[in-house]
């Protein structure tokens, strides 16, 4: 899960990382006090969970009452990749020297935790010049190796102790926390050579959740994916018109692709997990018929030990209960696949023997 | 560099010659016991369980279950493991397996906090142990030997080396590999994590030196960059058999993770089009689904007779 700048600002704060002064608010009531509190000038900035904010205007100055009222609505009805905002920053404007850059992260390929640092920050990483880069195990950083940053980032006095002091509350976060990515960008010195984080980005490892009780208040699930996870299944929305479903990251990923592929939209991508039963499948069905886009469900299973009767039998109970009205298009490979295929017969589920002619029938059957 | 068949299969000369002993850590849960019995089918030597609390008792009235990896190793003498145990006891197992002397740990549980991995693969390294996985579904020789979850009707024995990230992509593959003609030498799920134990480097390590190897097959996904840091080993090591790969999450959204926990594309970091440009430098054909794979192999080794 990726936090929004305000939440990695408020575990900054808490390890003492300086910032600005800044407040979030959710409407523009809210905003117009915290302009209050704050005082002109200061900068609106959106909050979303991905980059690219400041190309996209969701980052603005603002002077007065008047500009504050338009800039506020303005930013707050941006969407960015496909995500609205789900907050307002009021931060104080700030009065900046230079931008560096510094970052750790967990680097998959090394399997160890690693420091990037630049004195030419602000810019989007890949295009960040003259990165330091230090592999530093499991986010351990002594005096000596954050000395040696500064150094090699050409600092020195004031702003090199500075960054000496955040590289290391940046590591104790990191490995407190278990962060996949903690990153600070621009990192700014001050005229007065203070060392500030003008930004932050913080991306947990969802599998180490169960022992941050205190992470969970990031936590920003849509009622359909907190009931995909209690069913233990994985659920991406998408903004297309064919639900996709199958057993297995990968094998959906791969169905997903061939969909596109042939023209097809699809609405969401849908795991079950490894096993396939009446249960899970009707569960995932259940979830689907949430989903107000949705035209047309793929199915793509392939289940070694599995019985396609078993999926039959959970496609016929939800046409039974009325839980869906839908075409579902369906590859089911395992056992018993032809009993199946006749159980099937007169319902709305189509069950193919390839996942291409599932994908061709599903592409045709929500054209219709 | 790990000779895994050496620990899979063993020496012509030693007494437990292609039935290496295989302990099951987890044996008594639902999951453990399922694949334990599947694994015993399959023709694996299940040689004892472990369950701390359960030690005295016997799986399926055969296997002897010990309380401690420790009690089980020095029963069996057993150089493999193949861990069943929820994410959050992971670390616990795993440690447990090496310090009783495990070269050869087979991760299956998903949701491994990464630092746990981590943790896991120090001890190893130190011990000079192998870890496959976590979020694996295991390694196997087809017909000899399946550490794993894989169900067995894809597989048949041959000489195509098939690693792969996915589980259910292993299988898909595996099966239109087989109908094809072509059987596996061994098959290696890599996993679906960020942190793997085996990276996609060290599979092709393992595999590159089969005597009668005939092909490789890569199926990799979004996420990380261990698929272009194969690419850039096959090229420099010169490696010419027919290798194949196969890339999902082509059309997946980015900053999404798509199931997996290692699938996620940030920014161009992990994204298809890096992989497939890779692989595409290294004279690697991608397929554009699973049924192209045995095509394109068939092709790659046309041109190479």
């Amino acid at each position: 899960m990726q936090l929004l700048e305000f939440q990695a600002k408020e575990l900054f704060r808490e390890y003492g990382i300086n910032l600005l002064d800044s407040i979030s608010s959710t409407n523009i009531e809210e905003g117009r006090k915290h302009a209050k509190e704050l005082g002109y000038p200061f900068v609106i900035k959106i909050q979303v969970p991905v980059g690219g904010r400041g190309k996209a205007g969701g980052i603005q100055k603002c002077q007065n009452d008047d500009e504050f009222e338009i800039k506020y609505p303005q930013v707050m009805d941006l969407t960015i990749k496909g995500e609205k905002a789900r907050a307002i920053l009021l931060e104080k404007m700030a009065d900046i020297k230079k931008e560096l850059y510094l970052s750790i992260f967990l680097n998959r390929s090394k399997r160890c935790y690693t420091i990037i640092a630049s004195a030419e920050g602000g810019v989007e990483i890949e295009s960040v010049k003259n990165q330091i880069i230090k592999e530093i195990g499991l986010g351990e950083v002594s005096d000596e190796l954050a000395q040696e940053v500064a150094k090699e980032m050409g600092l020195e006095g004031k702003p090199a102790e500075g960054v000496v002091d955040t590289l290391k509350k940046l590591s104790k976060l990191t490995i407190e926390k278990e962060a996949e990515l903690v990153e600070i960008n621009p990192l700014a010195i001050m005229q007065d050579d203070t060392i500030m984080a003008l930004d932050g980005k913080f991306v947990t490892d969802d599998n180490s959740n169960f022992r941050h009780p205190e992470l969970e208040k990031y936590q920003e699930k849509s009622a359909i994916e907190e009931q995909a996870e209690k069913s233990g299944f994985s659920l991406v929305e998408l903004d297309g018109d064919i639900a996709v479903v199958g057993n297995g990251a990968g094998l959906v990923m791969s169905t997903l692709d061939m969909l596109s592929d042939n023209g097809g939209k699809p609405a969401c991508f849908l795991d079950v997990g490894g096993g396939a039963t009446t249960e899970s499948v009707y569960e995932a069905l259940t979830l689907i018929s949430k989903l107000d886009r949705v035209k047309g469900i793929l199915v793509n299973l392939y289940g070694g030990i599995v019985k396609t009767t078993v999926v039959a039998e959970a496609f016929l109970k939800a046409y039974e209960d009325n839980l869906i009205d839908l075409p579902v298009f369906s590859r089911l490979k395992g056992t018993e696949s032809e009993k199946a295929t006749e159980m099937l017969q007169g319902s709305r589920t189509k069950i193919f023997s390839t996942v291409e002619e599932a994908i061709n029938a599903a592409v045709m059957g929500v054209k219709n | 560099m790990t000779d895994i068949f050496g620990l899979l299969k063993g020496k012509p000369e030693d007494s437990d010659y292609e039935k290496k002993g295989v302990i099951v850590q987890g044996i008594t849960g639902a999951y453990g016991s399922l694949h334990a019995k599947q694994m015993i089918a399959y023709g694996t030597n299940v040689v004892a369980g472990v369950t701390p609390g359960k030690g005295g008792q016997k799986f399926e009235d055969k296997v002897p279950i010990y309380n401690s990896m420790q009690e089980a190793v020095d029963a069996t003498n057993a150089k493999i493991s193949i861990v069943f145990v929820p994410a959050k006891f992971f670390l616990g197992a795993a440690k447990d397996a090496l310090e009783a002397g495990i070269k050869l740990l087979v991760a299956i549980p998903e949701h491994v906090p990464v630092r746990d991995t981590m943790e896991a693969l120090d001890l190893a390294k130190q011990k000079g142990a192998v870890i496959i996985g976590p979020n694996t579904p295991g390694i196997m020789i087809p017909e000899l030997i399946k550490i794993g979850i894989m169900p067995p009707m894809p597989f048949k024995a041959g000489k195509i080396a098939v690693l792969s990230k996915s589980g259910t992509l292993l299988y898909e593959i595996s099966d239109a590999l087989t109908n094809a003609g072509f059987g596996q030498s061994i098959t290696i799920g890599i996993g679906g994590d960020p942190v793997n134990g085996t990276r996609l480097i060290d599979a092709f390590d393992m595999v590159k030196d089969i005597p009668d190897l005939e092909g490789m097959v890569v199926v990799g996904e979004i996420g990380g960059d261990s698929e272009e840091m194969l690419a850039q080993k096959i090229i420099d090591s010169g490696f010419n058999k027919p290798t194949v790969a196969y890339i999902a999450g082509r059309a997946a959204p980015k900053e999404k993770r798509m199931g997996h926990a290692g699938a996620i594309v940030m920014g161009t970091y992990g994204s298809a089009e890096s992989k497939v440009s890779m692989f595409n430098k290294a004279n690697i054909p991608v397929a554009k689904r699973p049924a192209e794979v045995p095509v394109l192999l068939a092709g790659k080794m046309e041109k190479s007779d």
